[in-house]
């Protein structure tokens, strides 16, 4: 059982799976109740996008290239969205498409279809050091601004104009909202894959939400379940070879929210009888 | 005591004005409804009082203590979602927002506040209970508890009786009335005219061309306020075709 830890790339990516777990758990609580989801799922392909540009490029450390983008398009895709425009969701996923066809095409240029490939569906080996760095540093950051800002953090994402009338800085929140999941998308792609790091954020406050009928419940809650399926995920990659270790924590996600959603119905009947 | 005045204001979207040359004052305690045909900006008048859009021309003044952050605001429905996962109670307290304090804590005093707007607003049983599996009415309540707790003085409501059955309704207005007795000020947005005019000590009336700002009786008598009469007029001593009011045209 402890075998597992001797490895040093393994201790890596609980390191990371685990901290990036926690943000993802905390902004995706945020992102969906006000409606955000699809910012996530268009940040992994715009970060896919960037990350295969700077491969080409052979840039030493990619995350230099793909954080400024990846932090650029998460503002822009907010604005978007936040205009409550009519087609803002055809065109989050023009820029996803955009992001993803031009980052297959500048890797086949190359010839690095091997990149490619760790890209998509994530690797366990792609954790390095700095991955560790920005992953510590994401998550204090993270952690801090949930701490600190709470009640402002429910406010604006209950009622924001409620907020905004109460003199809060609402636009403050929903950048420094986007920044954040910017960098966790940036960083938990490369271990998790392009098109499973959205689940990862999506996925624990919906489970939550079948049951939890509070905020703040459905908060920590959704930081235990994330943190779990990372966990459960590392595990049987690394006991069953071959698995990319992101589709299997998205499938310990998907079982969690089908317990939860039986759980949710169950209790309904309950309240009824 | 002059609580809020609007002097010659505008307000508008995008270099568009919805709204120009409005004067008005609000004194402390008074009841102020204000009515007009869809699309007259009576909405974005309430963004403009709450600082939500700048103005375009003019200007509001706030007196008597009062800052533009001081406001309780029940908005229209639609802003918040009903599946929302939140307990009244933390609904309730996230109306204390404008005062200093922040973090992941409220005071004693705030949360004995809390209680206090609870018991007041009816909704103490609740506070336990989901937001999501209340009533319409409930909701209203729980809203209005909210604004209560970011001011004691003025509180700002869109259309708050929108969607609730006319038991809901008359109880919410009850409420409101009698809060507005207490010494809170209220200006609200509505279409139920012959509510307002029960209700309220001062009609503001914002139409496409005119607008009339009056006590109720003024408003009953003026050129835009004349039709809704339908039976005579309630006040002994009047031939009910005086002009009254300032109007503006």
């Amino acid at each position: 059982m402890l075998e597992i830890f001797s490895y040093s790339f393994m201790v890596n990516a609980f390191i990371v799976g685990i901290l990036i777990a926690i943000c993802c758990a905390l902004l995706g609580v945020v992102l969906v109740l006000k409606r955000y989801s699809m910012i996530g799922d268009g940040l992994s392909h715009v970060g896919f996008g960037a990350l295969s540009v700077a491969a080409v490029l052979n840039l030493s450390t990619p995350l230099y290239l793909a954080l400024p983008v990846v932090i650029v398009a998460a503002y822009i895709l907010l604005r978007i969205t936040e205009k409550g425009r009519v087609n803002a969701d055809s065109a989050i996923a023009i820029i996803s498409s955009s992001a993803l066809a031009i980052g297959v095409f500048v890797a086949s240029i190359n010839g690095t279809n091997i990149d490619l490939q760790q890209y998509m569906f994530g690797s366990i080996l792609a954790v390095d050091k700095s991955d560790i760095i920005i992953s510590v540093i994401l998550t204090v950051v993270v952690l801090a601004v949930y701490v600190l800002f709470y009640n402002k953090i429910f406010a604006v994402t209950f009622d924001e104009s409620f907020a905004k009338a109460t003199g809060v800085r609402t636009s403050l929140y929903s950048i420094a909202v986007s920044v954040l999941t910017a960098v966790t998308v940036v960083v938990g792609m490369r271990m998790l894959g392009t098109l499973l790091i959205s689940a990862l954020i999506i996925f624990p406050s919906l489970t939550c939400m079948r049951v939890c009928k509070r905020f703040k419940t459905v908060v920590i809650c959704s930081v235990i379940i994330s943190v779990l399926c990372v966990v459960l995920g590392l595990f049987t990659s690394f006991y069953f070879d071959n698995i990319p270790v992101g589709a299997t924590i998205v499938i310990y996600n998907l079982i969690g929210f089908l317990i939860f959603t039986v759980l949710g119905l169950i209790l309904k009947l309950k309240k009824k009888h | 005591m002059a609580l809020l005045k609007a002097y010659n204001l505008a307000l508008g979207y995008d270099g568009k004005k919805v709204l120009s040359n409005l004067n008005f004052t609000v004194e402390t305690g008074d009841f102020v409804s204000v009515i007009g045909e869809n699309g007259s900006g009576k909405t974005t008048l309430i963004k403009g009082i709450l600082g939500l859009i700048g103005k375009t021309e003019g200007s509001i003044e706030f007196s008597d203590g009062l800052a533009q952050n001081n406001i309780g605001y029940l908005g229209q429905k639609t802003n918040i979602s009903r599946d929302f996962p939140a307990s009244v109670e933390e609904i309730v307290m996230s109306g204390f927002l404008n005062s200093k304090l922040s973090g992941l804590f409220y005071s004693k005093a705030q949360r004995q506040d809390a209680l206090r707007l609870m018991e007041r607003t009816g909704i103490i049983h609740l506070r336990k209970a989901s937001f999501s599996q209340l009533s319409g009415g409930q909701q209203q309540r729980v809203l209005l508890c909210r604004a209560l707790c970011a001011t004691s003085k003025l509180i700002l409501l869109d259309e708050p009786i929108t969607g609730l059955d006319p038991i809901a309704s008359s109880e919410f207005y009850t409420l409101l009335k009698e809060l507005n007795n207490e010494g809170v000020t209220v200006i609200m947005v509505t279409h139920d005219v012959t509510s307002a005019i029960r209700l309220s000590s001062h009609i503001l009336y914002l139409g496409k061309n005119t607008s009339f700002f009056g006590n109720t009786h003024e408003y009953l008598h003026s050129n835009v306020g004349r039709g809704i009469l339908i039976e005579g007029c309630p006040c002994d001593s009047c031939s009910h075709n005086k002009k009254g009011g300032r109007e503006n045209a």
